[in-house]
């Protein structure tokens, strides 16, 4: 387990809740994550662990509480919007690849048209990023010629050409196939090992032991239990905890 | 007990196909001759052929007259009167079939920016066209350098509208309103995919209100209404009106097309865009629409092909285009009575522009095609 980074917060996140229609999605979320900190997120479907790392880029809107990103508040303000989201690079379980687009362009597209950096700089960081994630040979392939395993590390060779002080990974091995998803685990815990902060939400309990500084699980909207990977995993405290960690793990 | 096999286990090569999949044999078999069925339709549609082939090529082409100066010569050098058909008024009522009325002296005009027309599209059509940047800032021009030569201004003798007709009318009228709808079309999908209520509704009203009404009554409300909308001493030319109502019309129908196309996109790709700090219309500039004018090709160019042919129903408002000059012909004593031959002409070339944009688009989606299988998600 990795030690906790003592930097200072750049996530905070206070009495925080989100409703969709009429379903409250979640409730009361009270999270603080310092510079550097890895946190894994886990719990049932529909217990809302995506839906709270989708508000903190705001792809979700939260209706009540507070999100502080880098300093920046999230209201409804577009500019503040694009200036957190530019910050933050996201993972997505599909990938989210732009089919018509090589995977050059999928990663020059966002340095060029948000950061405006000159289309040969950000050809360049594109490539050495490709050549970490180990695929600099398909960067003239278009997307549907990659596998899946191939796609998610592009997305996130993608994600980092933004130079992202924040990264959030919603489910990323979910879509792959079992013998993939080493390959796009190594390539995350290469980049927890860079310092990166990093909120996962994923059911990989290996990743979770090996990187995390911080295990989170969630149920119905709420934050249940939050500890170091070493106490969650093995001496949970709360029930619920208890039930979901016997049913992933014992099979 | 096992057969014995050519080759040892894990080192069975690439063999060539058998013939019957391969080759003329090969192709006959499954696509002619696949089933009884398919045997029997093959075995009726030659027979269909055989039937009509022969007497329409001998009506057509090897009876046919091609020279004369009127219908009763053209009947004369038959075996009996409308025995064969009588290609000559094309011919000799040819400039009238292209141009309509328009001044003899002056054609040129209209063949220039025909021929202006083809190096304004090609930077469009074709990505490997050389000098393609500087090519499009002649695309952005070509509306007024066409309207200065067509309609006449300075240095050249003004034309009025009523004098443009046959195969120039049509072209000026499907050109504008292809050119002119897809752009329009796109911003009224936008409008009604839109989360500003104001702008959905808007878009909404233009759109259900010009499907729902006949485009002659359009063409008629160009014609005679659209005068009293306009403040008093405003005077539109009536192709104007035409070109504007045309417009309208088909881009209706795109933006149609084009939110089809936008609500095939998956999501992600938009939360993707967003996640990297995209404006929204850099998303829909960079990522959405590229993706949704592709699948909408097919969409996109039937539309094309409607209002091409649409462009025919301006006759209705006493405007002569091809159709309407070959109708002119008919009731010409020298030439009444040629029904199909000038049909048939007239058919022809509208077939021909028609496949001929069916053509590209079908190139175009074979260019376009990035062995893309999207999740099912």
């Amino acid at each position: 387990m990795a030690k906790k980074p003592t930097g200072e917060n750049v996530i905070r996140i206070e009495a925080m809740h989100k409703w969709f229609g009429n379903f409250h999605a979640l409730k009361d979320i009270d999270l603080e994550v310092a510079q550097g900190e890895k946190i894994v997120i886990c719990g049932p479907s529909g217990s809302g662990k995506s839906t709270l790392i989708r508000c903190i880029n705001r792809l979700e809107e939260h209706q009540q509480g507070l999100i502080n990103v880098h300093g920046t508040d999230l209201t409804s303000d577009l500019k503040d919007i694009e200036t957190i989201r530019s910050d933050v690079g996201m993972v997505f379980q599909s990938f989210n690849l732009f089919p018509h687009l090589t995977i050059l362009e999928n990663c020059v597209l966002a340095p060029i048209w948000v950061r405006r950096m000159p289309r040969k700089d950000a050809e360049e960081i594109a490539m050495d990023l490709l050549a970490r994630v180990k695929i600099p040979e398909q960067a003239l392939k278009y997307p549907g010629q990659l596998s899946g395993g191939q796609q998610q590390r592009v997305a996130i060779a993608r994600a980092l050409c933004m130079r992202p002080k924040i990264m959030l990974f919603d489910e990323p091995t979910s879509a792959l196939d079992p013998e993939m998803i080493k390959e796009v685990l190594d390539v995350m815990i290469e980049l927890a090992g860079d310092g990166m902060t990093m909120l996962v939400v994923t059911h990989e309990m290996g990743f979770a032991r090996k990187v995390a500084n911080r295990v989170i699980f969630m149920d119905e909207g709420e934050i249940i239990e939050e500890n170091d990977p070493e106490t969650f995993f093995n001496k949970p405290k709360n029930d619920r905890t208890k039930l979901f960690l016997s049913q992933i793990l014992n099979h | 007990m096992m057969r014995e096999k050519s080759y040892a286990r894990g080192t069975h090569p690439d063999l060539p196909p058998p013939v019957s999949e391969v080759g003329l044999i090969g192709w006959c078999r499954k696509n002619l001759f696949a089933t009884p069925a398919d045997t029997i339709f093959t075995i009726l549609a030659v027979y269909v052929l055989y039937i009509i082939l022969p007497g329409f090529v001998q009506w057509a082409f090897i009876d046919a007259i091609f020279v004369a100066a009127n219908r009763a010569e053209c009947w004369e050098l038959m075996e009996s009167p409308g025995s064969a058909a009588c290609w000559a008024f094309a011919s000799v009522r040819l400039n009238q079939l292209l141009y309509g009325f328009y001044p003899e002296t002056e054609i040129w005009r209209v063949n220039l920016s025909f021929v202006f027309l083809f190096v304004a599209i090609s930077p469009v059509l074709f990505d490997k066209v050389p000098f393609r940047k500087p090519l499009f800032i002649f695309t952005a021009l070509y509306p007024f350098i066409a309207g200065w030569l067509i309609f006449g201004w300075f240095a050249l003798p003004p034309i009025s509208s009523q004098d443009i007709g046959g195969l120039a009318l049509t072209l000026i009228i499907g050109v504008t309103g292809i050119a002119f709808s897809l752009p329009l079309g796109i911003l009224l999908a936008l409008g009604r995919t839109s989360d500003l209520p104001v702008v959905k509704i808007l878009s909404v009203v233009f759109i259900e209100f010009i499907r729902g009404v006949p485009l002659i009554a359009l063409l008629f409300i160009a014609s005679t209404m659209l005068n009293y909308f306009m403040p008093p001493g405003t005077t539109f030319d009536l192709l104007v009106r035409v070109l504007i109502m045309v417009t309208l019309f088909a881009s209706a129908y795109m933006a149609e097309v084009i939110r089809g196309g936008i609500a095939g996109i998956p999501k992600g790709q938009v939360e993707a865009a967003n996640a990297a700090g995209l404006s929204y219309w850099k998303t829909m500039y960079l990522i959405v629409m590229p993706q949704v004018l592709k699948i909408s090709i097919p969409g996109i160019v039937n539309t094309f092909i409607g209002l091409f042919k649409d462009s025919t129903l301006v006759l209705i408002i006493g405007m002569f285009d091809l159709l309407g000059m070959g109708k002119a012909a008919l009731t010409n004593l020298n030439w009444a009575g040629l029904h199909r031959e000038m049909y048939l002409f007239v058919a022809v070339i509208f077939f021909f522009l028609c496949y001929g944009m069916s053509l590209y688009s079908g190139y175009l989606e074979r260019k376009l095609d990035t062995e893309n299988k999207f999740q099912k998600k």
